[in-house]
């Protein structure tokens, strides 16, 4: 109680000494500049409507910038609008816009560095070369904002959102398009990203690297060259996500690379090219996923081992799961398959014939991927028929032992 | 020659074959689009029939059709008429009935349920096909003087492009494992039409993303205009070389 009241004490001292500034035509001050220049710690910033070409805004002390009916702030292609050194920052409500482009130097709308807590929301940035750039920052926020890039080639053009060496990040309801990567982690542990719709980047619509203990959930990921890649990185969770139309010769919907002891649970993967694509992946459990009309629903590698696949439904995939190996080292439990074709006897809704999900031409075509042109003819499916009845080339050990009858409802 | 294609296409009219396999080709293409609902899936549906269903009844009654007709060829060889004319003439009057069929059967649910590039691939490449086979059936019957025999030499004809065909590539696939097949498989596939009708067909419904390289390749060198004209040429080339060796053969040929 007494801490408590001493807390209030300091929050309303710092309160008194706050003062508002106003910045643009007819207000006190007529740029942005000169009003940071004046403002004190804690104060805050109303930047009314207009257009302001100034950049190289560095924030060096904690103030609120707000900006009243989106203000816009071009960087002519020149430089970067906000660089925040300061914790305890917030910056809301702003149309950043053109930033340069550097080959040396990532320029970013907002760059944070090395600050803790701080806001950024509600923002549209557009054709930034970077969106939002957070390096070493703490417990800071990304909320609402919505970064639009023009697309250019891969290496010209930088993330929606990234965060490098961040803990305890809260990243949701951002709306990412036409960058490289939507939202870019490397070595951000302790996050959260949530409800953002991140499509049309060149890239990955996500993509972690060396991020442990994050968990990211209700996102979509539509249209990404790549789809989202999780890379070297343990105990993530992804839950209710939607993948979807990640589409092109090298595009999955979630890519997996090294990354263990995960929970996939309950996304939907719809239309990509390879659902999931596995890779290095050691005790990942995924279930009650959705898998619809991909082309490979998943692809296992064999240097995947202890991974659950259970209770998934897996409706028109082209291939259900392909794998390059005959070692079995995962364990398929209780998924739905439309392709399977068992009965059950007793009624107790488990098929009573376990179901081989990978089928010979999945085989073959693991092995020579020229194989696909032989893709809906007649021979391949009379071959798949006789493989079913006598397995020899597909692994004999990858079976679902108890097969569902009806899909599994996943909500 | 114009009169004579008349007097063949009457024939074949009117032995109602040719209008029960129209209603097939029509009954099965709307009961496909019907029970698949998404007309995408239709359209898949709908390509194993055309390979497989339109080869067939172009080779089984082109052959017939021919033998039940030697007797009003003999005729029509005893007549100033060159002989080329009379196979050309049977010829066109086959493969107008046939494609008649194919886009009364195929073309009018397509266009109402799938009337797009896909479904238009589709409808040119049955066509095709058709032609093509009734072309290689003409050469079938004309090679040979039993009617049994041509049959038997024209089903099997069949067998190979639609079965055997695609085994002999998975053999070759498997022994020629470790080479760079990819540009290999173009030529392979360019001397099987029903192959080539198969891989343009999918090409259009953008399954070539899951072939990766090889179809990056394919779609680089089947899916653009020049690519097209590739399959269309080569699709001709299958409709009038068995043509031409057969009218080369029929001139000569002691009737």
């Amino acid at each position: 109680m007494k801490q408590l009241s001493i807390y209030f004490l300091l929050l309303s001292a710092f309160n008194l000494n706050a003062v508002n500034h106003h910045v643009g035509t007819g207000q006190a001050y007529e740029t942005i500049h000169s009003a940071l220049a004046i403002a004190r710690s804690g104060d805050t910033i109303f930047i009314q409507e207009g257009i302001y070409a100034e950049s190289n805004l560095s924030i060096d002390k904690p103030l609120s910038i707000i900006g009243i009916g989106y203000p816009i702030l071009d960087g002519q292609h020149a430089c970067e609008i906000f660089t925040v050194t300061a914790s305890d920052v917030t910056i809301r409500g702003f149309e950043i816009r053109n930033s340069g482009q550097l080959s040396t130097l990532d320029v970013a709308g907002i760059k944070v560095l090395s600050a803790d807590r701080v806001v950024i929301e509600g923002n549209r940035l557009r054709d930034c070369n970077f969106g939002i750039y957070l390096s070493n920052c703490n417990d800071c926020h990304v909320l609402r904002n919505d970064v639009q890039g023009i697309i250019k080639e891969e290496q010209n053009s930088g993330n929606g959102i990234h965060l490098w060496k961040c803990s305890r990040a809260l990243v949701a309801e951002n709306h990412l398009t036409g960058q490289r990567d939507g939202i870019y982690f490397e070595f951000v542990t302790d996050s959260e990203v949530r409800y953002n719709n991140s499509e049309q980047n060149l890239r990955y619509g996500l993509h972690f690297m060396f991020s442990h203990n994050d968990h990211y959930h209700h996102n979509w990921f539509h249209h990404n060259g790549a789809g989202v890649a999780v890379m070297y990185s343990r105990q993530v969770q992804m839950t209710e996500n939607e993948f979807g139309y990640n589409w092109g010769g090298s595009a999955y919907g979630l890519l997996l690379k090294d990354i263990s002891d995960s929970h996939i649970w309950k996304n939907n993967f719809e239309h990509n090219s390879a659902g999931v694509y596995m890779e290095g992946a050691s005790r990942i459990i995924l279930e009650q996923n959705q898998f619809r009309e991909n082309g490979w629903a998943l692809r296992v590698q064999a240097s995947c081992d202890a991974n659950v696949i259970r209770q998934n439904n897996f409706f028109g995939n082209s291939f259900d799961v392909s794998t390059n190996g005959s070692l079995v080292l995962n364990s398929f439990d209780s998924n739905y398959w439309d392709r399977y074709e068992g009965y059950d006897l007793n009624r107790d809704g488990v098929g009573d014939v376990p179901f081989r999900p990978v089928s010979l031409y999945a085989v073959v075509v693991e092995r020579m991927p020229y194989g696909l042109m032989l893709m809906r003819s007649f021979m391949v499916y009379l071959m798949d028929k006789a493989e079913k009845i006598i397995p020899s080339l597909t692994p004999e050990q990858l079976m679902d032992e108890k097969p569902a009858m009806k899909p599994l409802a996943c909500s | 020659m114009l009169r004579i294609i008349k007097y063949v296409l009457y024939d074949i009219l009117q032995n109602r074959i040719v209008i029960g396999y129209t209603l097939f080709l029509l009954a099965v293409s709307l009961g496909l689009f019907n029970l698949s609902g998404d007309p995408t899936k239709g359209v898949v549906s709908l390509l194993n029939v055309v390979l497989i269903v339109t080869p067939l009844v172009s080779v089984v009654f082109s052959t017939i059709h021919f033998y039940n007709a030697s007797e009003f060829i003999e005729l029509l060889a005893a007549q100033p008429i060159r002989r080329s004319v009379i196979v050309w003439s049977e010829f066109f009057g086959l493969a107008a009935a046939m494609k008649l069929a194919v886009l009364v059967g195929i073309g009018i649910p397509v266009a109402m349920y799938a009337p797009n590039a896909t479904g238009l691939t589709l409808v040119i490449v049955a066509a095709g096909l058709s032609v093509a086979f009734v072309s290689i059936a003409l050469l079938a019957s004309v090679l040979t003087r039993d009617k049994a025999k041509g049959i038997g030499v024209a089903l099997l004809l069949w067998f190979y492009f639609a079965l055997l065909y695609d085994a002999l590539v998975l053999f070759l696939m498997f022994s020629f494992a470790d080479y760079p097949l990819e540009k290999a498989m173009l030529a392979v596939i360019a001397l099987n039409p029903i192959d080539l009708a198969r891989v343009v067909v999918l090409l259009q419904m953008d399954i070539s993303a899951l072939m990766g390289y090889t179809g990056a390749l394919f779609r680089e060198f089947l899916g653009t205009g020049w690519g097209i004209g590739f399959a269309v040429f080569v699709l001709l080339l299958w409709v009038f070389v068995p043509i031409g060796v057969a009218v080369r053969v029929f001139r000569r040929k002691d009737l």
